[in-house]
């Protein structure tokens, strides 16, 4: 902190907010803070890797809930409410729903068959060193795929802080500071951060949006301004002194944004000139394959699924995912509030592309308050920018901290030195540590151009087609064989990339920058979207056919190779079922190690 | 293999067959009907956004009746269910553990 003196004189001189600038290195500063601290107390390599298995629930419920509100639920939510309108509303309710599933199904059975990590649960459940290494594959394919809008949210928030900044600057500087803090602090120090980050991401959601509703009006005020006849707006105050501001033309009209079945869900419909009435059931299918996607995606993801060995038992687990659905419920109502105050009184956004238009509403509101009550406004402003640090920050940590395990327990530990020393395997951690981040990092200087909440998107879609219906039906069929698993959660998650790269190189060759000439080739593509806008839904969002093929080709699979199921089935049933005071899953390490001999 | 039915061991019991499926019944029928009435409400607001879009236009207290639904109200309705689902299930392992020693 000696350096924030000289830095925040700087600022001001290159026109900076020094409130944003002080508010955003104390978020930089705590985290570092702690992860070095903890540092000194996390010594095992249990520690490292789930915490010693020791985290309350109120603790561990927090980290989850800091981990999962990403840069795309903190700034992509608001800004794609405030672009698209209802549909958008989908995104928030399915991140925050998606828990139900984890904790109906997966949960608490997963808790009690005990393992470190996902494929450490596809190898016991199969007794398949090869079924580990192909689940392994998955854990850093999905989490490459969810740091990179990690990153672009830390490129694109440096650079709105500090005009001017390469963009490439920023996302060096976050995955450098990030990495640094996991390599020395573990998923101990990690989970105190991320416990503390979620606090400050609510309360960077929360105040801005009671003071900005104080001033221009509360949420149904606001949206009793857009698309009401005025009978039913007579029946509301009217905001006199703040009124709306006129929309520009590029802004979506009132009535199309206020309703179901929007802009997004009837953009392949539209671009292919197609009636009303034959547009809608597209916009219907649209928008189940998207809640199926999100919400079997939220039950798959890996670097969720992970925390949930932290848990002392399967009770606390299930109480943890009770506690998260809370949390992140209470968060995920604050966004559209701000994404439709954002369409009343900063409606010049619409006119922006990518982060210089309605993805930085978040960011960009509080200033309104600055043009009225001066430091008030920078205060605000420099609350927004530090919740956007945490968001994306934790999110980051939480994934590295994830893949790393993946690296020195599964890669490192077990396929390359099974015999190494516990010691050896500390030091992997952490060289594994530096070595994804820095993956991380040129990853994230390449996706300028794409779009924060669609890359998270396309990672929730790949999880909810290969790892959701792997625990799903691991845990509840006990006829799956190895083959049948692989089989689905490799066709099911490669066809979900596929679709999703497809539609990426699509929309890149509309780009009118470099990216649009070197995906020039695919532009094609979307005269053939225009004539089949159904092939365009589909493959933009895959889940609806993706997630049914996977679950499907498990059961074909795995009854053709019924004679493939492990021997000792009942038992590995009896522990992921049978509660855990009955003392079952001691019974089965014996037998296993006396069997196996490992 | 069938262990057998007639050992009064309560080892051989939880070992058993029976005990294993009726367990696996018992946590799918709760967990089922909990997703069940998740599941009418999440796939059901976008048939009924389909098939009557003037009502669920109508305004309440300045929300379309739809958005008041799943910009606020979805979030409450979910915490009931996994309230109500974590007290049932922690209450069949109880009974669970329960029946598996007193035989």
């Amino acid at each position: 902190m000696i350096t924030a003196p000289p830095a925040l004189l700087l600022a001001q001189a290159a026109g900076i907010d020094p409130w944003i600038v002080a508010f955003s290195l104390v978020t930089v500063a705590v985290t570092v803070w702690m992860g070095f601290r903890s540092a000194k107390t996390s010594k095992t390599a249990g520690d490292f890797f789930v915490a010693g298995r020791s985290v309350s629930v109120g603790w561990n419920a927090s980290a989850i809930s800091g981990e999962y509100l990403s840069a795309a639920s903190f700034m992509g939510i608001a800004g794609m409410v405030m672009a698209i309108g209802y549909d958008a509303l989908w995104y928030p309710v399915c991140y925050a729903c998606g828990y139900l599933f984890l904790l109906l199904f997966i949960a608490g059975p997963l808790r009690r068959f005990g393992a470190y990590t996902i494929p450490d649960f596809a190898e016991g459940r199969y007794d398949s060193p090869l079924f580990r290494k192909i689940a392994v594959c998955f854990v850093l394919f999905i989490g490459f795929f969810y740091t990179m809008p990690q990153m672009k949210g830390a490129g694109t928030t440096l650079a709105y802080i500090f005009p001017g900044l390469p963009y490439w600057v920023g996302v060096a500087v976050v995955g450098a500071v990030i990495t640094l803090n996991v390599a020395l602090g573990g998923m101990k120090g990690i989970t105190l951060v991320q416990a503390m980050q979620y606090w400050m991401k609510m309360f960077a959601i929360s105040v801005p949006v009671f003071v900005l509703a104080a001033v221009f009006g509360g949420y149904g005020e606001n949206l009793s301004a857009i698309a009401a006849t005025p009978a039913e707006r007579t029946a509301l105050v009217q905001n006199v002194e703040h009124p709306r501001l006129e929309l520009p033309a590029k802004a979506p009209a009132d009535e199309a944004w206020i309703s179901p079945f929007g802009p997004l869900t009837s953009k392949a419909a539209k671009a292919a000139n197609l009636p009303p009435e034959e547009a809608r059931p597209l916009s219907l299918l649209y928008t189940y394959s998207l809640i199926i996607a999100l919400v079997c995606g939220t039950a798959g993801l890996p670097h969720i699924l992970v925390r949930f060995y932290t848990n002392p038992d399967g009770v606390a687990a299930k109480r943890t995912t009770m506690w998260v659905m809370i949390l992140i419920g209470v968060f995920y109502v604050f966004p559209p509030v701000i994404g439709v105050l954002g369409r009343n009184f900063m409606p010049e956004l619409y006119n922006g592309l990518g982060a210089k238009g309605t993805d930085k509403i978040v960011l960009e509101l509080p200033t309104l308050i600055r043009a009225q009550y001066g430091m008030l406004g920078s205060v605000l402003s420099g609350i927004a920018c530090a919740g956007a640090f945490a968001a994306f920050m934790s999110t980051f940590s939480g994934l590295l901290v994830s893949m790393t395990g993946a690296v020195a327990h599964d890669v490192y530990g077990r396929m390359l030195r099974p015999d190494s020393t516990p010691e050896q395997r500390m030091k992997m951690f952490k060289f594994a540590a530096i070595g994804i981040g820095a993956v991380s990092v040129g990853l994230g200087c390449c996706v300028e151009p794409l779009e924060i909440n669609f890359m998270v998107g396309q990672a929730f879609a790949i999880a909810a087609a290969s790892y959701f219906p792997l625990l799903f039906m691991s845990v509840w069929w006990r006829g799956m064989t190895m083959k049948g698993a692989a089989t689905g959660m490799l066709s099911g998650g490669v066809l979900a990339l596929l679709a999703a790269a497809l539609t990426n190189a699509s929309n890149l060759a509309l780009d009118k920058g470099p990216m649009g000439k070197l995906f020039a080739p695919f532009a094609p593509l979307n005269e053939f979207w225009a004539q089949h806008p159904l092939l365009r839904i589909l493959c933009e969002q895959p889940a609806i056919w993706t997630v049914p093929l996977a679950i499907g080709l498990m059961i074909v699979v795995s009854k053709a190779t019924a004679r493939d199921v492990p021997k000792d089935i009942r038992m590995k049933m009896l522990v992921l079922h049978a509660p855990e005071a009955l003392g079952l899953k001691n019974e089965y390490i014996q037998e296993h190690q006396a069997g196996a001999g490992h | 293999m069938p262990q057998p039915q007639t050992a009064p061991d309560p080892i051989d019991k939880i070992h058993s067959e029976s005990f294993l499926r009726d367990l696996m019944r018992r946590q799918l029928v709760l967990s089922t009907g909990c997703a069940l009435a998740f599941l009418v409400a999440l796939l059901g607001l976008p048939l009924v956004n389909y098939l009557a879009p003037a009502m669920m236009a109508r305004r309440v207290g300045g929300f379309t009746l739809s958005w008041l639904v799943l910009g606020v109200l979805f979030f409450p309705y979910v915490w009931a269910i996994s309230f109500h689902f974590i007290r049932r299930s922690l209450a069949l392992e109880a009974s669970e553990v329960e029946e598996a020693r007193r035989r």
